[in-house]
């Protein structure tokens, strides 16, 4: 059977007939400088996409992106260089380059080896080629069409389906080469509605590392586009949110951002190592309340954050970073983690070759309590239900996130009353889950749409969370 | 590859030139009707210092080649990474088979003939900077030791960047039409960490320019992060009210940005503007101007020609408050059977007219209310023009600055906040191709305690 490892080999090193002596040779360049550790990152990525807008197949682009990374550390010394053509030369020029950081006066030769290889989260396939075009571009016709006939008011569907085939292969100055094939398909459908003089807009979609017959399956994309129309139809409804700190009842899976921006990112090994992280120095610290769980899962079958080994050839792991409220571990790559004395946590990640790994989050989520959703809403007198949400942002060093809910209803006496206009909320991350005061029994994960950007680096990512209630927040309406 | 001399320029210009050439004629030859291309080249050198030590020295290089073909009215698009000519074949073959299953769309074309740029003159806009790697960690160290110097507060850092890149691009297609133009951009960047009692702050400045000689010297970088840093310390948050705001310039530029997705073509086509069928209308007041100089010396974002070759000129969008111009390009501009405003690629050079006010008489006007330095988070609905956003600042009581604000939410609805514009000030801010001043704003609703 072919390996991820084997297929990274065939695909990346044999059309430029590069050999294995060849990878030894850009090394052992390196390692003539007293460098720690350096690794040589080859990519190639297929990237396709089409998007039907009213009516019609209005677009369709194929992408093809490869190249090749070489980085050494020093210390806290790293030297970058990359190339867009997979050529020895350019491997070797790359290379002095990047050993650059440190003095001459190494030494030490390496032998490059397979890795053992590693358990895989999703298939090495080519998701491209897992559904002929006819079919992808039937598959959005339906969906514009299921969207229209939801509802009369329905005056724009936007649809778009894209498939990502990216083929890694990471080499480290222990000689170890490991690879790894990784499929991602994205599909989306966007709506305006329109009532009079006013509209609105709704947005669904989800994605895997899967084939595009995910989409398929359970009618998993005709699903997305009720939900857009749903969605805007909502909002159609909606009052002005309300203004101020009040309890909030967030509902279960996307509304897990909230655990991404305000405890993950604080959470990441570069800045916990710098001490410039609200949550620096707070290992076996209380942050969060007695019941709550929360941890960063790479291994999760066929998820969309999920990574079979990250960008630097360390497995994909399950890592717990609050258990039962108490603060126990950070998100590693490996050079923040052999600069703060641990091992990597599997979250070395980059873009592409063109840029340096970082650690980042994968799928993280909260683990499930004890209580009934109903339970929980029934348990606010005044206060809001958020569903869905936009993007996030956090400050790491003064703790203060946000996130920003599309969907939200008013809590009135125990009861959802009215949906209320998309609000931002605001909060501060090591303190947000001291007033997480239930915690339901419904985990989910979102439906496989998140990219969390870092340093100008975007990445795909996955949360989820159950049903939770933070007795504070401040909701960012205009009714005061 | 470096390039040393305007003649080595001239060559690197003249073969991306031929590649463009090349994948149109390979496009002709697959049987494509029409055809356009793009084809960039860049390198560069990023460095970051902190603590006084190099952190990360990236050597950048940067290619890209993208080609549209049309059959008729079918479109495909590909791009690529290399440059080879196997690679060039395989992006028209791939763009051509993506052609094969898109449908006829009666707006989609390139733009017409004689709407194509005639001539390209030379904008000023390539200074490359040799800096030696060295020389790039002093200044960055110059940078942050400014930053951390300005008071013992300031306790820790996320360090300096120098950042230099130049390059070339160029843009062809069927009409015959070819241009290009080499670029650069420089900017040298500071982020510290302040501290008192529990909690820590961070801020940071930077400059950005074509020209090293144009960027602010490394001190004063340093200076600004550090005092910014430090001004933010003790913040609190206020309570929930409704009060003016004074959006800083470099928050302001935000809000001009939004305005522009608000009348650019694609928002408009879609009926997701808050802006839709206003036209000729009242959308500020009346002391507002805003207009584009596209073909400005040494303008950030200055081109002869728009992203479909067609040549740029300048134009009002707001005269007198009233909204002049929709940003189109050839695509938007058939779906709303209107003419491109050249605006293929986005706006470029945006200018507001500014005031006669500085930011401290600013403050004195607003007497009372919020003065927002920082925004977080994306809460704009553009459909409907509501607003929602994480922000940071400081409170100003009798048009004096009180103490530094965090953890609150600003809230509003764009369009509202545009028509209750009250002044724009003349504290340019210089670093990005959107020039304005501060934003003052009649009333928003600030939720906090």
């Amino acid at each position: 059977m072919s390996t991820p490892t084997n297929i990274a080999c065939n695909t990346l090193l044999a059309p430029a007939e590069l050999k294995e002596s060849d990878l030894d040779r850009v090394m052992d360049q390196m390692l003539a400088h007293s460098i720690d550790s350096a690794d040589i990152y080859f990519q190639s990525s297929r990237l396709e996409s089409w998007v039907l807008e009213d009516g019609i197949i209005r677009e369709g682009a194929y992408n093809i992106e490869q190249g090749v990374g070489i980085r050494a550390m020093n210390g806290e010394k790293t030297g970058f260089a990359y190339t867009d053509e997979i050529l020895l030369p350019n491997l070797l020029e790359a290379g002095k380059s990047a050993r650059a950081i440190a003095r001459s006066g190494g030494g030490g030769t390496i032998h490059i080896k397979g890795a053992a290889a590693p358990r895989q989260y999703y298939d090495p396939i080519n998701p491209l080629t897992t559904l002929p075009e006819e079919q992808k571009i039937d598959l959005l016709r339906r969906l514009d069409a299921e969207a229209r006939k939801q509802d009369p008011r329905v005056t724009q569907v936007i649809t778009s389906l894209v498939a990502v085939h990216d083929v890694v292969l990471v080499v480290d100055n222990e000689g170890t080469m490991t690879g790894d094939v990784r499929p991602l398909v994205r599909c989306n459908v966007h709506v305006i509605v329109e009532q009079g003089e006013q509209r609105e807009q709704g947005s669904s979609g989800g994605g895997a590392r899967q084939a595009l017959g995910f989409f398929i399956d359970q009618d998993r994309a005709l699903e997305y586009a009720r939900e857009a129309v749903r969605l805007a139809l909502v909002n159609l409804e909606a009052v002005d949110a309300p203004a101020g700190t009040m309890p909030v009842v967030l509902g279960p899976g996307w509304p897990g951002v909230l655990l991404h921006e305000a405890i993950g990112h604080g959470l990441e090994g570069d800045f916990n190592r710098k001490g410039t992280s609200a949550f620096s120095g707070r290992l076996g610290d209380r942050v969060a309340t007695k019941g709550c769980t929360v941890v960063d899962d790479g291994t999760l079958p066929g998820r969309r954050g999920s990574l079979s080994v990250d960008d630097e050839g360390t497995p994909g792991q399950y890592t717990v970073l609050i258990e039962d409220g108490i603060l126990k571990g950070y998100i590693q790559d490996r050079l923040n983690a052999r600069l703060m004395g641990t091992v990597s946590t599997g979250n070395g990640r980059r873009e592409s070759y063109a840029h340096l790994p970082l650690p980042r989050m994968t799928n993280t989520y909260m683990l499930p309590g004890n209580r009934e959703p109903g339970e929980i809403i029934a348990s606010v007198d005044r206060g809001l239900y958020a569903v869905n949400f936009g993007g996030g942002q956090v400050d790491i060093t003064s703790g203060k996130f946000v996130f920003s809910a599309n969907e939200a209803y008013l809590i009135e006496g125990g009861k959802i009353t009215h949906p209320v206009k998309g609000a931002t909320l605001i909060g501060n991350g090591p303190d947000v889950l001291t007033r997480v005061s239930m915690v339901g029994n419904d985990l989910e994960l979102d439906a496989g749409v998140g990219t969390c950007g870092k340093e100008g680096q975007s990445v795909p990512v996955g949360v989820g969370q159950p049903t939770l209630k933070v007795d504070e927040l401040t909701v960012g309406g205009t009714s005061a | 590859m470096v390039i040393n001399s305007m003649q080595d320029l001239k060559e690197r210009q003249g073969r991306l030139e031929e590649l463009v050439e090349d994948l149109l004629t390979e496009a002709k030859k697959q049987g494509a009707s029409s055809a356009e291309a793009g084809v960039s080249s860049d390198m560069g050198l990023s460095v970051n210092v902190r603590l006084g030590e190099v952190e990360t020295i990236e050597h950048t290089r940067d290619q890209g080649l993208g080609i549209s073909v049309w059959f008729g009215q079918r479109k495909g698009s590909s791009s690529t990474s290399d440059f080879s000519g196997e690679a060039v074949r395989d992006a028209v073959r791939a763009a051509c088979n993506i052609a094969r299953y898109t449908n006829e769309d009666p707006c989609t074309g390139l733009a017409d003939r004689e709407l194509m740029a005639t001539d390209t003159p030379d904008l000023d806009l390539y200074h490359p900077w040799n800096v030696e790697v060295e020389e790039a960690i002093d200044l960055g160290i110059e940078c942050e030791d400014a930053a951390r110097s300005v008071d013992p507060r300031i306790t820790n850092s996320e360090g300096a960047s120098l950042n230099t890149q130049s390059g070339l691009q160029i843009y062809g297609n069927s009409h015959g039409f070819v241009g290009g133009y080499p670029s650069s951009r420089h900017s040298i960047s500071c982020a510290v960490v302040g501290q008192e009692d529990d909690s820590m702050q961070r801020d940071y400045w930077y400059s950005s320019a074509r020209s090293r000689d144009k960027l602010e010297s490394p001190g004063l970088i340093g200076k600004k992060a550090g005092e910014r840093t430090l001004a933010r310390l003790g913040a609190r948050r206020i309570a929930t009210q409704e009060a003016p705001v004074i959006f800083q310039a470099e928050m302001a530029v935000g809000l001009l940005r939004s305005f522009i997705g608000a009348v650019s073509g694609s928002a408009l086509y879609r009926h997701s503007s808050f802006l839709l069928d206003q036209l000729g209308k009242q959308v500020f007041p009346k002391f507002v101007r805003i207009h584009e100089k596209p073909l400005l010396p040494g303008g950030l974002a200055s081109a002869a020609f728009d992203g479909e070759g067609v040549a740029t000129r300048d134009k009002d969008f707001i005269t007198d408050g009233i909204l002049q111009s929709y940003a189109l390009d050839s695509y938007s501009a058939r779906k709303l059977n209107m003419q491109t405003t050249a605006n293929a690629g986005g706006v470029r050079n945006l200018f507001i007219e500014p005031g006669d006010m500085d930011l401290e008489a600013l403050l004195r006007t607003m007497d009372r209310g919020l003065l927002v330095t920082e925004m977080m988070g994306s809460g704009l609905n553009m459909v409907t023009g509501d607003y929602s956003r994480g922000a940071a600042g400081f409170w100003v009581e009798h048009g004096e600055i009180q103490h530094p604000v965090e953890e609150i939410t600003i809230a509003g609805n764009l369009k509202q906040m545009f028509a209750g514009l009250q002044a724009v000030g003349r504290d340019l801010d210089p670093r990005t191709s959107f020039r304005t001043g501060s934003w003052l704003v009649e009333s928003m609703t600030i939720a906090g305690e």
